[in-house]
């Protein structure tokens, strides 16, 4: 699991900054939201990896917790998808405006010869 | 006493509910909107006056200088803590008084140039005070979240091919930023198990040697994303052009944006690697050091090289940030001291400078110079001018081209830093604290990369001097036929005030330099901190 995790983040990581570092505005931002799905991920592993345990305790407070998933990271990658995700539609309405105002979907605004 | 704790939340609260309230209002309402925008912004400035003589009044020997409100009762390590010391105190401070002035300079038009000024105008206020006193490192990167979301509206407000340009360059850098300062808090949360400040600076004395390199990592990290936020060489590029493009009062209150980077920077290299941690004391110090140095001497070239003012002004906010984070790279008290001082004085005089500029800037012929032409064809006088003689409200200044010269002349004193204004002074006590490191009066011997800084403090200063009276000699004096512009009271009025403020700074320099020491002295005992926000139980595991 480890593994297939850090390759999935790896993999994600990679063609985001690669995407990121082209020149149309399209890239840019498929670039960015493949860079903060592979952030989100990171967030979660940093929670330590564990299949099929509950985060929270018992109603009477009871259970190990070494047995428990970490809530906190579960809790941190929620509030970074849901501001990642607003920056994002943010974004993509400014490339929209620029591609209207400028009539480029360069990054510059215009082509670079 | 106990509810006075609880004004730690307003400058929070305040921004937010009028923000909300703000929505409500029907965007033809302006003279509705505006005064709820400005009553809370009054309020604000208040508050935040209050606190900064609640966080003066406690003494700094005594050992806890900060008060923490813990929202919803929760104990410390597991609450969201809000944090009071004398270096927040005075950063809130700050951000209300620039953002009074922004707010007055806008009512006479640019608050009408499009929907929801107001509104997001408020909540760039509530994300900068969330952030100058939350003492958790995630509800920083909310905050911090909250401050850019407003920040890119505010930025295209008035819209413009030039605008959006900039706005898409910088929203896409503060993204990917956002993203390192997420890496950085997950790997400190996945290496420490927490996130509270104070309780992070415990625990790195507890971390196995295995663990430390993967925390310094996610400090390395994080320090970069603040590095990008304050404008630091080589992470500078997108930052003048994008003030440049804003709207006059929003560039003035993004200038306290940069320093929200520096503030953080100063806060964390201090508290968590400061005196007491061992191994890892001065982690970064170098590089903030040299990186810094790199700034102020690449912003001091583009000060040189700009045509434009607006394009000087942006520069001058990166020798600003330059200067501070060679400063807080040095890590001395006394140094850091007179960085505090230099930090209030620039950031009032950038400030005005930006709404000087857009005033003095109707003030030059059409077409006085090639770039001005170059600008106006790039979108400047997309829709926002036209639409102004018919609907302006106030009164027009008298003498208005004087006013304008005198301001901009007490500009450049205070950039350049030459007495007798506050520039002057903030740049001594800094130079005073760099060639003092062991204490005045004892000689030591000062390190060759000292010199280098003290040279390029010096270069910077003489660089905007020179850069000033270029553009101040062309707009009032080279002129043929001078066009009188049509000021408004409201738009000069936060200028002056904003200057006069740094004479005040200037007539009780005595006074803000020992609040400005003892800010310093209390961020360099990192126990006090940690004592005001975890309790007294936690003394002996931090004294050691």
């Amino acid at each position: 699991m480890e593994l297939t995790l850090a390759l999935a983040i790896g993999v994600l990581t990679g063609s985001g900054v690669w995407l990121v570092l082209r020149p149309r505005t399209y890239q840019l931002v498929i670039g960015l939201s493949l860079l903060s799905y592979a952030v989100n991920l990171f967030i979660f592993s940093m929670g330590r990896l564990r299949a099929g345990t509950a985060p929270v305790l018992g109603a009477d407070g009871s259970g190990n917790p070494a047995d428990l998933a970490d809530p906190v990271p579960q809790a941190l990658v929620l509030t970074a998808i849901v501001i990642g995700f607003a920056t994002t539609a943010l974004l993509l309405v400014v490339l929209i405006a620029a591609r209207g105002l400028t009539g480029s979907d360069h990054v510059d605004g215009r082509e670079s010869r | 006493m106990e509810w006075t704790r609880h004004l730690l939340v307003v400058p929070i609260l305040l921004p937010l509910v009028a923000g909300a309230l703000l929505l409500l209002i029907d965007e033809s309402r302006h003279t509705l909107k505006a005064l709820v925008s400005l009553a809370s912004t009054m309020l604000l400035l208040v508050t935040t006056v209050v606190l900064t003589r609640m966080a003066d009044s406690v003494p700094v020997e005594s050992g806890i200088v900060s008060l923490s409100y813990a929202i919803a009762s929760w104990p410390a390590p597991f609450a969201i803590v809000l944090v009071l010391d004398r270096l927040s105190a005075l950063m809130l401070a700050l951000v209300a008084v620039i953002g009074l002035a922004s707010l007055v300079f806008s009512l006479a038009r640019w608050h009408r140039a499009g929907p929801h000024f107001h509104t997001l105008f408020q909540f760039l206020l509530m994300g900068l005070a969330g952030a100058f006193l939350t003492g958790d490192l995630f509800n920083l990167f909310v905050f911090f979240e909250v401050t850019l979301a407003a920040s890119y509206g505010l930025l295209l407000h008035g819209s413009g091919a030039f605008r959006v340009r900039s706005g898409l360059h910088y929203i896409a850098i503060n993204l990917a930023a956002s993203l390192l300062f997420l890496i950085g808090v997950s790997l400190i949360y996945g290496v420490a198990g927490t996130l509270n400040m104070a309780d992070l600076a415990i625990r790195l004395h507890a971390l196995p040697a295995g663990d430390r390199v993967l925390l310094q990592a996610g400090a390395a990290i994080l320090g970069i994303a603040f590095l990008v936020k304050a404008g630091a060489w080589p992470l500078c590029f997108w930052l003048p052009s994008a003030y440049m493009a804003a709207a006059a009062p929003v560039s003035a209150i993004f200038v306290v944006l940069t320093k929200v980077g520096v503030y953080v920077l100063l806060r964390l290299s201090l508290l968590l690697f400061g005196s007491q941690a061992g191994e890892l004391t001065g982690f970064g110090g170098t590089i903030m050091l040299w990186s810094g140095m790199a700034t102020v001497a690449f912003a001091t070239s583009g000060v040189l090289a700009s045509q434009a003012m607006g394009r000087l002004a942006g520069y001058s906010v990166l020798v600003s940030s330059g200067t501070l984070l060679a400063a807080v790279g040095m890590g001395d008290a006394a140094v850091v001291s007179g960085a505090l001082f230099y930090l209030v004085s620039s950031t009032l005089t950038t400030a005005a400078f930006f709404m000087l500029i857009e005033l003095v800037e109707r003030a030059r012929e059409p077409g006085a110079d090639l770039l001005a032409v170059t600008r106006e064809a790039y979108g400047e006088d997309s829709g926002e001018d036209e639409e102004r003689d018919d609907d302006e409200v106030g009164v027009v200044m008298p003498g208005a081209l004087a006013i304008l010269g005198v301001c901009f002349g007490c500009v450049a004193l205070l950039l350049a830093g030459l007495p007798p204004l506050s520039g002057f002074i903030a740049k001594f006590a800094m130079l005073t604290g760099m060639l003092n490191l062991d204490g005045l009066g004892t000689p030591a011997s000062i390190p060759p990369r000292t010199w280098l800084l003290v040279a390029l403090v010096i270069l910077s200063g003489l660089a905007a001097l020179l850069a000033m009276m270029r553009s101040g000699i062309g707009t009032f004096w080279a002129p043929l036929e001078v066009v009188v512009p049509r000021v408004l009271v409201v738009e000069i009025a936060p200028v002056v005030g904003l200057l006069a403020l740094c004479l005040l700074l200037t007539i009780k320099g005595g006074a803000m330099i020992g609040y400005t020491q003892a800010a310093a002295l209390s961020l360099h005992d990192p126990s006090s901190y940690i004592q005001g926000v975890l309790g007294p139980q936690q003394a002996p595991a931090v004294a050691r």
